[in-house]
């Protein structure tokens, strides 16, 4: 692959279309990320952890369901369930004991929570880098702009505006959204109006775990599945929030498309730097505006 | 194995102790100098470290870039030019106190946990340059057999260099945190708006003690080339800086001698555990949960607290 000037319009449009395809996973894990933050105001580091054992999860699950499609679609769903029960267990059991101590504390009690999941995975699925393959009616690809295109990442594609809405609705059209976003402004008045703040953190924070289990069930099949995902998600995921403006949802969105498409471009400039775009893309940002392009809730 | 210098009950013991640390190449082991090594280089990292986020109450979460910048610019200055070695240890420093200046003009604009994300992001940054740059920094496989001068090359001769530079830099620390600088630096940390309707310029302050702590980590990333004969871009990974902060969080970060002691725990730790098991993190996960439940203070911190409970006019106002 060779330098800007070389490449074809149909082949940069196939990069972006590849770009976009990983917004949707990075979009969904910093979304759940963000509403963590935006309303327990816990910089959840052990979020990557999740999105690892969903990734795991969904493996096991296929491997269980034979790999046909409808085990795919089982895994999809019970995966990121699996998760988000592992985080309730979590957050009532551990979490919610510490809500009333300095953030820095319970930044450091999620990291415990990252070295401890780290492990424990390292514990039941070995050391060894797992992958499995698509289900069958979306393996292969489709010709788009006279390329070959992975028919998964159309899927994932249609995916991400699906969950975009789906949190869209449930922030500003259910209750419980509503709940959250002004617990999120004031938590005491919200306790005061006699609603109980810690079920609604509870509930937050599982949705949002949630949320990492499932991109961790999206993106199981199109890489491998490693010891070191929760590593690399997790600064990602931080940096999209932080760009996006800190528990915005749309923020998060923004933020991922930042990411994912510096990082595709930067595949087609400077492949052994690629990495470093999205990087730089996030610095020139904070540069210019420290707290975020769209406003943070916080 | 107790860390030099606290708090000594006179000047006689403080000597007796000293003379111990700089004779005990003659009698130790090869194995456990360079451990008792490594335990001072982390302790000094975990000080410095402590210097802003005990002392300063800033949220300094990526910690180990400066550490790292350190270790990177001391080892290529040793590989790739002929000048001489003390040059390359004053230029470790110098160039970990100047990216910490950078970073510190961009984030000291925002406040606390703002603060502390924002660092990371920017320390991200610097790691996945190391990380990639192969054909300068050696990428992921990071730089070895980096040229050491021939005294320090030696295990005992290491130790005694390193030695000799940790007590330097802890003794100036401890002067810096008991100096006025310190003690405005402090009250900077109780009550940032107070101190300002006082006259105290905050950033400022806050800006020379970033500026201070990341030229001391970076005196440690010196001393671990010079321990290691090797510098990988770990060293500037955000989990180490985490992992520096439990070691505060351990030793008690409202106290000088407590992240030294947490390092020196952790750094032992570890390295007994390795032998009997490969789960460390799990080990060091379940250790911080406890730490966070039932020792929040540290082991120095509670120390003193049962001090100034059972004596007030002791443990009032001292480090």
């Amino acid at each position: 692959m060779g330098f800007a000037g070389h490449v074809t319009l149909a082949a940069f449009c196939q990069q972006v279309l590849v770009g976009l395809s990983r917004t949707t996973i990075l979009f969904i894990v910093a979304s759940g990320l963000s509403l963590v933050l935006g309303v327990l105001r816990i910089p959840n580091i052990a979020h990557g952890s999740l999105y690892m054992i969903g990734a795991f999860l969904t493996y096991s699950l296929v491997r269980l369901g034979g790999g046909g499609s409808a085990g795919f679609w089982m895994a999809l769903l019970a995966a990121p369930l699996g998760v988000a029960l592992l985080s309730f267990v979590v957050e009532r059991g551990l979490l919610c004991r510490l809500y009333e101590r300095e953030h820095l504390m319970l930044l450091l009690f999620t990291f415990a929570l990252m070295l401890v999941f780290g492990d424990l995975v390292k514990m039941i699925w070995g050391a060894d880098y797992r992958s499995f393959a698509e289900p069958p009616f979306l393996q292969g690809s489709v010709l788009i702009f006279g390329l070959p295109f992975p028919r998964y990442n159309l899927f994932l594609l249609a995916v991400g505006p699906l969950v975009a809405i789906g949190l869209y609705l449930l922030t500003n059209r259910t209750k419980i959204g509503k709940i959250a976003r002004a617990a999120a402004v004031d938590r005491e008045m919200v306790g005061a109006m006699g609603i109980n703040v810690s079920w609604v953190f509870a509930s937050v924070f599982v949705i949002g775990c949630f949320l990492a289990g499932l991109g961790g069930a999206l993106v199981a099949p199109t890489q491998n599945i490693t010891q070191g995902m929760d590593h690399a998600i997790i600064i990602e995921a931080f940096l999209i929030v932080i760009i996006g403006g800190l528990g915005n949802i749309w923020g998060a969105l923004l933020g991922a498309l930042i990411f994912g498409l510096t990082d595709a471009v930067g595949i087609l400039i400077w492949p052994q730097f690629a990495i470093v775009f999205p990087y730089m893309a996030v610095v020139v940002v904070l540069v210019f505006c420290p707290k975020g392009l769209l406003k943070s809730i916080w | 194995m107790s860390p030099p210098g606290m708090r000594f009950k006179s000047a006689g013991f403080a000597f007796a102790a000293l003379a111990v640390l700089f004779l005990l190449p003659a009698v130790l082991p090869r194995y456990y100098l360079y451990l008792l090594s490594l335990v001072l280089v982390t302790g000094l990292l975990a000080t410095s470290l402590n210097l802003v986020l005990g002392f300063g109450g800033i949220y300094q979460f990526h910690h180990a870039v400066f550490y790292g910048a350190g270790a990177y610019v001391f080892a290529l200055m040793l590989m790739k030019t002929g000048l001489p070695a003390w040059l390359a240890y004053v230029s470790a420093p110098a160039a970990a106190a100047l990216l910490s200046l950078l970073m510190g003009l961009i984030c000291i604009r925002l406040s606390k946990l703002y603060f502390g994300m924002l660092q990371i992001s920017l320390g991200s940054l610097v790691w996945v340059v190391v990380y990639r740059w192969y054909g300068f920094t050696g990428g992921d496989d990071g730089l070895q057999g980096i040229p050491v001068p021939g005294a320090l090359s030696s295990t005992s001769g290491a130790y005694i260099f390193v030695l000799a530079v940790c007590l330097l830099c802890l003794a100036l620390m401890y002067r810096i945190v008991n100096s006025p600088f310190g003690r405005i630096f402090q009250s900077i940390r109780d009550n940032p708006e107070r101190s300002a309707a006082i006259g105290v310029d905050v950033r400022q302050h806050q800006l020379i003690g970033l500026v201070l702590a990341g030229a001391f980590a970076g005196v440690a990333g010196a001393l671990f080339v010079t321990v290691e004969g090797s510098a990988f871009p770990e060293m500037l990974f955000w989990t180490l800086s985490l992992e520096i902060l439990v070691m505060c969080l351990l030793g008690g970060w409202l106290t000088f001698w407590g992240p030294m002691l947490g390092a020196a725990i952790i750094v032992v730790l570890r390295t007994w555990v390795g032998i009997y098991t490969d789960y460390w993190t799990l080990i060091l996960g379940v250790i911080l949960m406890l730490l966070i439940y039932f020792l929040p203070d540290g082991v120095l911190g509670r120390a003193r607290k049962k001090k100034t409970i059972e004596n007030p006019v002791a443990g009032a106002g001292k480090v």
